[in-house]
């Protein structure tokens, strides 16, 4: 298998103001946190890791969380001094995304990030009607995601990014077109839609244990989903990934690196990195996270090698994911195999079932293909072995 | 002592008793008390051993066990001891140990009286001529009435209970009276030491190392390592390699005797030779006839077995021909289903005993299984005079081939305190029954007799009747006969094909309410597909009933998990996993519990 350097890093920032309702990420109520014990601890990891590195020059950096934009103008230029030290950045086509949330930036803040090296902001906007904003539990309203991206712009910043959400509770077609028409209204070079899923040890999963969550319907969801691609699609975005949308050149390349099951590194608190045929999640705590780094070792909770059958499952799993689909060429140079002798035979009833289809390259979801993902992704899981 | 001496030593017996009314518990403390076990070594209940026998509280295999007891006489008595189960599905197994003893201990609860089990049991003990010993047990329970239950006992059964021991096995009362009563009332075994060996088959357990373990009972003659035997019924002979009794754990002696209760390993290798209910005698000193006093049950209730995996089948056939050497009231033969691929039906006696193989299957031999609903056996007479016993509603002749069709009547019983007596009747109307009698066992409590389909008896009756007389019903039943009703068979369609594993036989009168609800039930339980499905009940050409599983929009992750890849794939997994619980039929992914689906209909 072919051993490549990563050239993508993620960092975890764990801190928001709050947690939101249907947030199970790794992240914490900020109040009363060690937030400088854990800026230095990540700063710490990231020359660890970058030590042990033939390279140290990255092409895409993702500062996630958390809300990352929680941290002062001074904390946010430790941190993005920090990542300068550590990593060297990549001169053409550089891009370095930082998430925020409507309402956690202002101008002095958006000045840091532009001078540390920030291209690309994505803010987790998620709906356009107060009172759902409310019942998710998210701090921000619609006229702090107008004057956050205003103030965004003003700063220098157009590589902007929102996600969208949708079958919320309560959340209504009609809904839907109107965030969507305030969305496009903005004219954003890139969108993200995600599905509400309901996670465990969340808010809302406790409420719809106990019945109290009213979901839309399974077809109105649909609904909405398609209500999405449609005006996406014909306000001129490209979806290149199932929930991805851009205009052409705006792609993520971050999350590109994902799906391509090339190699990226993960530093801080719960994050995940895939470098070397080795997936790794650090600890999740932050104290926890603190103390391993400070101790002198990386903070690593789990540790598990990726065999090749394992490596070539995830690379369908997640490169079907894009919907310019897999590249025979790139399977045979990750692997050094040919994809149809090791995935024929899923691919061929795949084919048939009218999920996946032919290209000039390799393979892609087909328009039906692309509503029943999950069907055709488990497909292959456990087949390579 | 010369054999002819020690066989006047010799008691053997067994427990008969309902479910619930402290069999078990005494049985182990007859174990303490003559010391076979010491208590430190006592697991509460010896005798179930088997890991689901505790799990459910009752005793489903036989066992035996020897003791020595010193009686007050001053002589040592061998004892044998033979538990039996309490459950209605089992009277086949309660037979074969009562032809093996010549007493027996009725344990009646000294609060609940007679119930429903107590009387069943009674009357197969009578068939056997037993001498029956009355035991109330629990009589240190604050709501005890031995002299109620004692009158009851002289009335309802007509056995004279005036020396009845009050008893409570938990708290050890009443032991040594009990043991004294076996000494001094049930008769020594009958036969002869110099007769040739006449042995009786009454349980077997297959060991993987000696082959089986016959469990016998010696009515004539002897037995011992070298003894070439023959089994009367198959012809089969073997040569004896060791004998032995249960004190409990198995242990090697050098000869079994007249009246003695043990085990004889003879190298055999295929369960098929050893059928329960056989008499052994000795090759070149025959007996002259076989024992009488066997009834073979036929099983009852019938179902499809089928392994979720196919690769498994081979795997399945093995666990049913371990579980038959154990269990002599189970049947099985190969059946192929175009839904369900290969498979086998299997006979039982009742539903418990399905229950039990079931879960014995997935949990012992460890394959998950897909189980179609239980069918009784019905018989149809064909236009051209042909009858046939269908054990599978697919193989039911077409509509215009069949003259009539009979199925089996149990007379069930059913004992309930009299304010229950009109949900009680309500209940068996519903499901068909034919009001029988009624007798009042006392002021308060009342025995029903109903004559009623068994097919209707299958599906959760008991369930029902539990729960609509707040658990104080009773219930046992015996076959009666076969009676012509007017039934049809019902087809169940996926997707516009037929599934043969949902087929059923259903009343006329009832086939339309049931065809619906079936439907409904399944359109439940089938998750929606990526296409939409329709789910119809048809009986011949004539559809009576749709639902349609509507076609799953969607399916797809949309999370990115922060590069947390092992997450998108565990969740892969599980659904790649949930799916092979799944069983494709045509195009539809149909989950387990579909199959069972018409088991889950409410009837009343």
């Amino acid at each position: 298998m072919k051993r490549m350097t990563p050239a993508s890093v993620y960092i975890h920032i764990p801190f928001c103001a709050k947690k939101c309702h249907y947030c199970d990420f790794n992240t914490y109520a900020a109040e009363g946190q060690p937030m400088d014990d854990y800026l230095d601890a990540l700063i710490k990891e990231m020359l660890m890791t970058a030590e042990s590195l033939p390279d140290r020059t990255m092409k895409t950096v993702f500062v996630g969380g958390g809300t990352p934009t929680i941290l002062d103008a001074g904390q946010m230029k430790r941190l993005l001094d920090g990542i300068r030290e550590a990593f060297g950045f990549s001169g053409d086509g550089f891009e370095f995304t930082m998430e925020a949330n409507p309402g956690t930036v202002d101008p002095e803040k958006l000045e840091v990030m532009k001078e540390g090296g920030v291209n690309r902001i994505s803010f987790g906007v998620q709906s356009f009607q107060d009172h759902l904003l409310q019942s998710i539990g998210r701090m921000h309203d619609v006229s702090d995601v107008h004057e956050s991206i205003r103030q965004a712009r003003a700063a220098g910043f157009n590589n902007i990014s929102i996600d969208l959400m949708y079958g919320l509770p309560r959340q209504t077609m009609k809904m839907m077109e109107e965030s969507l028409d305030q969305a496009l209204r903005l004219n954003l070079p890139h969108y993200s839609i995600y599905g509400l899923k309901i996670e465990e040890n969340t808010v809302f999963h406790a409420l719809y244990k106990k019945n109290q969550l009213p979901l839309p319907s399974e077809d109105e969801e649909f609904a909405m989903y398609q209500l999405i691609r449609q005006r996406l699609l014909e306000a001129g975005y490209k979806q290149y990934e199932i929930s991805n949308f851009a205009k052409p050149g705006f792609e993520g390349r971050h999350n590109i690196t994902y799906w391509k099951n090339e190699p990226y590194l993960g530093i801080g608190a719960g994050a995940h990195g895939y470098v070397q045929s080795v997936r790794h999640m650090n600890y999740k705590g932050v104290q926890a996270y603190i103390d391993r780094v400070n101790s002198g070792v990386l903070p690593r909770k789990e540790v598990h090698g990726v065999a090749k059958e394992e490596a070539m499952e995830d690379f369908m799993m997640v490169g079907l994911r894009l919907l310019d689909g897999v590249a025979k060429a790139d399977f045979k140079d990750q692997f050094g195999l040919e994809l149809d002798d090791v995935f024929g035979a899923v691919i061929e009833d795949l084919v048939q079932k009218g999920l996946l289809t032919e290209t000039e390259a390799g393979f892609k979801l087909t328009e039906n293909g692309l509503l029943f993902g999950n069907e055709v992704f488990a497909q292959f899981i456990g087949e390579a072995s | 002592m010369d054999i002819h001496e020690r066989q006047t030593y010799i008691r053997n017996f067994c427990i008969i008793a309902h479910i619930d009314h402290g069999k078990s518990t005494l049985a182990d403390r007859i174990l303490e008390y003559t010391g076979a076990l010491s208590t430190r070594e006592m697991k509460d209940q010896v005798l179930d051993n088997m890991e689901l026998e505790r799990e459910r509280g009752i005793t489903i295999k036989l066992q035996a066990v020897r003791l020595n007891y010193k009686a007050d006489d001053g002589n040592e008595y061998i004892l044998n001891l033979i538990d039996t189960p309490g459950h209605v599905d089992f009277t086949y197994e309660v037979s074969r140990s009562l032809a093996a003893c010549e007493g027996a201990l009725l344990v009646v609860d000294a609060a609940q009286g007679i119930e429903a089990q107590t009387l069943a049991n009674v009357y197969l003990a009578l068939e056997n001529d037993l001498e029956i010993l009355p035991v109330i047990n629990k009589i240190d329970l604050p709501n005890a009435d031995p002299e109620r239950i004692k009158q009851e006992i002289e009335d309802v059964i007509g056995l004279d209970a005036s020396d009845a021991v009050l008893a409570s096995a938990k708290e050890g009362i009443g032991i040594k009276e009990i043991l004294e009563q076996v000494v001094q009332m049930i008769p020594p075994p009958q036969g002869s030491a110099d007769e040739p060996l006449q042995a009786l088959i009454f349980d077997s357990h297959y060991d993987p190392y000696r082959g089986v373990i016959v469990y016998v009972r010696i009515v004539n003659g002897s037995v011992k390592a070298g003894t070439r035997i023959k089994m009367m019924n198959t012809q089969k002979t073997f040569e004896v390699i060791e004998v032995g009794v249960f004190n409990p754990g198995m242990t090697v002696v050098d000869q079994l005797n007249i009246g003695d209760v043990g085990f004889i390993v003879a190298g055999i290798k295929n369960v098929k030779d050893t059928q329960v209910g056989d008499t052994i005698t000795e090759v070149g000193r025959e007996t002259a006839a076989p024992l009488p006093g066997y009834r073979k049950i036929n099983p009852m209730v019938y179902c499809g077995f089928y392994p979720i995996d196919s690769s498994d089948y081979e795997d399945l056939r093995e666990a049913l021909e371990k579980l038959e050497l154990n269990d002599a009231s189970l049947r099985y033969e190969a059946e192929s289903s175009t839904a369900l691929g290969f498979g086998f039906r299997c006979g039982f006696l009742g539903l418990l005993h399905m229950e039990i193989i079931q879960e014995r299957i997935e949990r012992e031999f460890n394959i998950p299984l897909i189980t179609t609903a239980p069918s009784v056996v019905y018989r149809v007479t064909k236009t051209n005079g042909e009858v046939l016993d269908i054990e599978n509603p697919s193989n039911m002749p077409e509509p215009g081939e069949i003259d009539h069709i009979k199925e089996p009547f149990v007379r069930a019983s059913i004992i309930v305190p009299n304010d229950y007596v009109g949900a009680v009747m309500e209940l068996c109307q519903n499901r068909r029954g034919e009001f029988v009698t009624m007798e009042y066992l006392d002021v308060n409590r009342v025995n029903v007799i109903y004559e009623m389909p068994l097919s209707e008896i299958v599906y959760d009756f008991f369930d029902q009747l539990k729960s609509g007389t707040k658990g104080y019903a009773s219930f046992d039943y015996e076959m009666s006969e076969y009676k012509e009703t007017k039934l049809v068979k019902m087809d169940i369609l996926l997707n516009g094909e037929q599934v043969d594993a949902l087929s059923f036989i259903v009343h006329r009168d009832k086939a339309y309410y049931r065809g619906k609800a079936i439907c409904s039930k399944l359109r439940e339980l089938i998750p929606r597909q990526m296409f939409e499905v329709p789910i119809q009940a048809a009986i011949g050409n004539k559809i009576i009933a749709r639902e349609t599983v509507k076609a799953m929009r969607k399916n797809v992750l949309s999370k990115c998990y922060g590069g947390d890849i092992s997450r998108k794939r565990k969740l892969l997994e599980k659904q790649k996993e949930g799916k092979k619980r799944m069983k494709q039929v045509g195009s539809v992914e149909v989950p387990q519990e579909a199959f069972m689906a018409v088991l889950q209909v409410d009837e009343s």
